[in-house]
């Protein structure tokens, strides 16, 4: 198991009242897995994925809930599983970026227009593989020292000495201190250098043609597509186990996102890293994805593996959904009436009831359980309890 | 042998050197056109081209009188009437005989000091005190922006006028007043840019890779939120100084004597309209300075817009 969110509750203090985002959501992914998170516009998707890595900002608030992750063998004194909502944000900061990153809606503005492509995929490096970057860092500058002369051998040394300064103690203030002068500060230019051939094969394999010089690029002066591209690799710049992407193609053109869809798969395929791919297109999801989980109302409905999803949809919601979509032979788009609700005042009981068809006394009373209905598939119903 | 390879040596690091400077050597070029295809900001620049070499240039084009204080109009008598100019006083002498060319020159110096200082502490305290106030919010938020509110509240000359009375008569005190004065606008901008900045994806964005609150601020939302303030930063050079020069006329900044343009002007209060017969006899002693202000001011306003077409990336490659 990756990651386990059990029963996370995210509530949201305005001043109309307190929204109830998240209403208990419990999720697995496993290693390798793509799960697929389904719903309706304000269904708490986003929410979801950004309370998995603590990144809700006030007046939003983990309420309660786990969200237990592995973070592989190579931890530090923590274990391997730790729930994410009790560390400290220090810790939370170093997991973000390098075990979990995420992949944002928007590409033009999940760039910073200020810094160019290369830049901003640097950061990410700078910020989790610095030992890594230093001991590439002297590594080049012993072969820079061997064929050097007299004058600039000593300037290298110089250099070199940072550099394993910076390995033994990164946190350093004289390091800080002293770099900050001009000609001192100079192996950190080393270092960046060092990441920016890193990022310039990450951007090859992200499949940019001529990367080069797109790293030099500012994000406006890139197409939709190329920003897309930016966003995913800073994302993966640190092999992350776990990738949120948050509808990373929804703003983007038909042949764009297949492209940029078969990149996250291949990619996906090459790194053995899981996703939570989060989108409102049940299209990309039967592409993408071999779980689904559908969410209304910040409740999950319905987790399922694709094939039996699409095959055998149990939740009314689901159903519902499945008929929405346009099928070849279809004459008619059935819709789903009514509204979402307002989660301020949700509905008692199932938060579906006043919209679903197939309601029952029962369903206005009490919330229902997730039961276990077939071989890995769940579905949170009073019909099948 | 070893002579020749490491002269290979030396050329392929002389050739490492050019490459790395060349993408900088051309940014700079592009800036230049950049200025090139705008001619007010071209004016702008070469105004304060031109009046940075007069302050550079004080001691040998108007060699001091008094070595120690440079500072010190030197005067030939104790008249009060203005004298026109004339080969010894080049721009004529105003009230007391002092010697308005080195009034004028000298004053240059004072008036980029005033300038520099006064905005450079602004920007510091402003940048700091606004970013703060609208990264975090809350109730330190409320806090700096009360006092801010309070100082905003009171004239600014009044507020200045009653400083320099209370910090003493000199032009210390004169930019200390000016500082005092002159950063609660700072902090309010930059905060309110803050404010929309902090709400933008690609700061949400740092968070999920990992940002410290500290590498967020600085790297990711003031350099996006700084341009309006670094415009209005170059236009209040400008307006800073012509701020002192008020006070000056009303007899609160520098000590009699100091080159100072606004004590210039000082001086001529009781000369701009000569004798009945002849309205515009002492012309000299208003014109000249007054003019050494307004082409000062209207140079930096004018390098205010290009600034903001170099600068800002977002305008720049357009």
């Amino acid at each position: 198991m990756l990651l386990d969110v059990q029963d996370l509750k995210t509530n949201f203090y305005t001043y109309e009242g307190v929204v109830k985002a998240l209403d208990g959501i419990s999720l697995k992914i496993k290693e390798g897995d793509t799960l697929g998170l389904v719903g309706e516009t304000g269904c708490g998707k986003s929410v979801t994925s950004l309370s998995i890595i603590r990144l809700i900002l006030p007046p939003g608030k983990i309420e309660e809930g786990k969200v237990i992750f592995n973070l592989g063998e190579n931890s530090k004194s923590k274990g391997k599983y730790v729930d994410l909502l009790k560390q400290t944000e220090a810790f939370v900061r170093e997991v973000r970026g390098d075990k979990i990153s995420m992949i944002f809606q928007e590409p033009s503005s999940a760039l910073n227009p200020v810094y160019t492509a290369g830049e901003q995929i640097c950061e990410s490096f700078l910020l989790h593989r610095k030992e890594e970057l230093c001991q590439e860092a002297v590594e080049d500058i012993r072969k820079d020292v061997e064929r050097s002369r007299f004058f600039y051998r000593n300037i290298y040394q110089i250099e070199k000495k940072f550099c394993q300064w910076m390995l033994r103690a990164p946190h350093s203030f004289w390091l800080k201190f002293l770099s900050s002068f001009p000609l001192i500060g100079k192996y950190k230019r080393r270092i960046k250098a060092e990441a920016t051939k890193k990022t310039i094969q990450i951007l090859k394999r992200m499949g940019i043609p001529n990367p080069e010089q797109v790293v030099h690029r500012y994000p406006h002066e890139l197409s939709g597509g190329m920003q897309q591209r930016v966003v995913i690799a800073m994302a993966l710049a640190c092999n992350p186990k776990l990738l949120i992407a948050d509808e990373p193609t929804s703003n983007l053109d038909v042949t764009i996102q297949a492209q940029i869809l078969d990149l996250i798969r291949e990619i996906k395929g090459k790194l053995g890293s899981s996703i939570l791919f989060i989108t409102h297109d049940l299209g990309v999801v039967a592409e993408m994805c071999n779980y689904v989980a559908v969410m209304y109302a910040g409740n999950i409905c319905e987790i399922a593996p694709v094939k039996e999803l699409f095959k055998n949809p149990l939740h009314p919601y689901t159903i519902a959904l499945m008929k929405s979509l346009p099928e070849p032979g279809r004459k008619r788009l059935e819709s789903i009436k009514g509204n979402v609700p307002n989660l301020i005042n949700p509905p008692p009981g199932c938060r579906f009831h006043p919209r679903c068809s197939k309601a029952m006394e029962i369903c206005s009373k009490e919330k229902p359980k997730t039961v276990k209905v077939g071989k890995e598939h769940f579905v949170a119903c009073h019909i099948y309890t | 042998m070893i002579g020749f390879s490491s002269k290979i040596m030396l050329k392929s690091k002389k050739g490492e050197f050019k490459r790395r400077v060349q993408p900088r050597i051309k940014e700079l070029k592009f800036s230049l056109s950049r200025i090139k295809k705008s001619p007010l900001s071209l004016i702008g620049l070469s105004l304060i081209l031109l009046f940075a070499s007069v302050a550079l240039l004080a001691p040998i084009i108007a060699p001091p009188k008094y070595p120690y204080e440079p500072y010190r109009i030197p005067r030939s008598g104790y008249s009060a009437t203005p004298q026109p100019p004339s080969y010894q006083h080049p721009f004529g002498t105003t009230q007391g005989q002092y010697d308005i060319y080195y009034g004028v020159i000298w004053g240059t110096r004072t008036a980029f000091r005033i300038g520099f200082m006064v905005v450079g502490s602004i920007l510091v305290i402003g940048i700091i005190l606004g970013s703060i106030s609208g990264y975090y919010g809350g109730l330190v938020d409320e806090i700096i922006m009360r006092i801010v509110d309070t100082f905003m509240s009171i004239p600014t000359l009044v507020l200045a006028m009653a400083l320099v009375t209370a910090l003493g008569h000199n032009l210390d005190s004169v930019m200390k007043a000016l500082i005092i004065v002159g950063w609660p606008s700072y902090a309010r901008l930059i905060r309110g840019d803050i404010l929309s900045v902090r709400e933008e994806t690609y700061v949400e964005a740092a968070r999920a890779i990992g940002c410290s609150d500290l590498s967020i601020i600085f790297k990711h939302v003031l350099p996006n939120a700084i341009y309006p303030l670094l415009i209005m930063a170059s236009l209040d050079v400008g307006a800073m100084v012509l701020t002192a020069a008020a006070l000056s006329f009303l007899g609160l900044g520098a000590p009699i004597g100091y080159a100072d343009w606004g004590q210039m002007i000082s001086f001529a209060r009781n000369w701009i309209v000569g004798p009945p017969s002849n309205p515009l006899a002492y012309w000299y002693t208003v014109v000249i300075p007054g003019l050494f202000i307004l082409f000062f001011v209207l140079g930096w306003n004018l390098l205010g817009d290009a600034f903001r077409d170099i600068l800002d990336p977002k305008i720049r490659r357009r």
